[in-house]
């Protein structure tokens, strides 16, 4: 393998996001929109207004990730009275039934991890924006990691589902999903979401310019 | 040889005809450029149609069961959608129906309109498009974090009720490996040459 050492974009080629096939950049690129010449996606040198958009769907997630965690997930009602339950207080249900194993996979899954996927996304971005890439190996490496994780989030939704199907009429108890559901719902598409449109290559395109 | 440029870091490579279960990887950032797989098409066509087979049967099969006394409550996999529905949670609903249901039938079914017409050689209409939405549902596709989401719920019911576990429950399990043999033995590079193929 003998690589040429040098980004696609000082080439002035451009690589198809979902082929991977290479070709040089087209005049009309700057202008407006042009198609992959093989599979017919579009062509973009870096996705488009990745920084902006990533800011302002971690920003949107972060406001979401309030009303997820303060309003009830889920409502009981058995016999004659009825319980609302933050994903806190069934972590902290867990921890007092000695589950404290599930206790920390729940508050991993839904506390921690989306808090974490706002930290690395915002330190990623400030790190491109400020142009304060030391280490792009380590900064590739991070964002690995919170596109790995994201999906993760989605364990209390799932839980809910599975609760309300299995503890339904006719039993001692309901379960009912509560509003935090949906809010967490948008915490986890919209961080994925934000994850996918930050673009790994301007950590490089950094490192690149002050080679020049 | 051919140039590919890192999809994480945009450095080009000039690569060598590899041999098979070979793994390119970009020299600068270490992200996987691509794997050449061996028997790509017979290997794929093998998973997915055992990972059908088990489809089948995880959604018509019972789910899991719920006993208490002489109260006993038995759910398939669409129940909990299907109730959500009810209660007006229709986005909740729609998001697990996709990320569990729906997307996984539709990888399925995407690589079987790819590589049921490689294997015979034939061409078909939109196998571009496809492979194309094939590659970007894959994130959406959360089947193993439900079943996470199935022993939560068996150890926080565990106090109330006895939870059986039903036949579609261990077919549900089983596929998640099975579609992921199914994905791991798909060669990108290999489909996209030959989807091009002569043109
Ligand atoms: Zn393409
Ligand atoms: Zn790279």
């Amino acid at each position: 393998m003998k690589p040429a050492r040098t980004s696609a974009l000082r080439l002035g080629l451009v690589s198809c996001s979902a082929c991977h096939l290479l070709s040089r950049k087209p005049q009309a690129l700057d202008h407006g929109i042009t198609y992959c010449p093989r599979c017919g996606e579009e062509l973009h040198q870096r996705k488009p207004n990745s920084i902006a958009r990533t800011w302002a769907l971690v920003i949107a997630a972060m406001v979401f990730y309030i009303p997820a965690n303060v309003l009830p997930m889920t409502i009981t009602s058995a016999v004659g009275t009825v319980s609302a339950d933050t994903i806190m207080s069934g972590v902290i249900y867990f921890m007092q039934h000695g589950s404290w194993e599930i206790a920390l996979v729940i508050f991993t899954a839904s506390v921690f991890v989306p808090f974490l996927k706002f930290i690395i996304l915002i330190y990623l971005l400030l790190a491109v924006q400020f142009k304060l890439v030391k280490q792009p190996k380590d900064l590739t490496r991070l964002y690995r990691f919170t596109e790995a994780i994201g999906r993760w989030s989605m364990l209390d939704i799932y839980v809910v589902t599975i609760l309300v199907a299995l503890v339904k009429l006719g039993f001692l108890a309901d379960i009912e999903a509560g509003p935090a559901a949906l809010y967490f719902a948008l915490v986890v598409v919209t961080t994925m979401v934000a994850a996918e449109s930050f673009d790994p290559r301007l950590i490089w395109d950094v490192v690149g310019e002050k080679h020049e | 040889m051919h140039r590919i440029a890192c999809h994480e870091c945009d450095l080009v490579h000039d690569i060598p005809p590899m041999p098979a279960r070979a793994t390119a990887r970009c020299v600068r950032c270490n992200a996987v450029l691509f794997r050449a797989q061996a028997n790509s098409i017979d290997r794929t066509l093998a998973w997915t149609f055992a990972g059908l087979v088990l489809y089948v049967v995880a959604v018509s099969f019972p789910f899991l069961a719920m006993k208490n006394g002489p109260i006993f409550n038995e759910t398939g996999l669409l129940t909990g959608i299907q109730l959500l529905f009810e209660q007006g949670i229709i986005p909740l609903a729609t998001l697990v129906f996709l990320t569990c249901v729906l997307i996984p039938l539709i990888q399925m079914l995407g690589l079987l309109y790819i590589f049921v017409p490689l294997k015979l050689n034939v061409r078909v209409q939109y196998a571009m498009p496809v492979f194309r939405l094939f590659k970007h549902v894959k994130p959406w596709s959360m089947m193993e974090i439900y079943m996470l989401g199935i022993l939560v719920s068996i150890v926080k019911l565990g106090k109330m009720a006895t939870i059986i576990p039903g036949l579609a429950v261990i077919a549900f399990g089983l596929l998640i490996f099975v579609l992921n043999f199914a994905l791991a033995s798909v060669d990108s590079h290999m489909v996209w040459e030959r989807l091009e193929g002569g043109s």
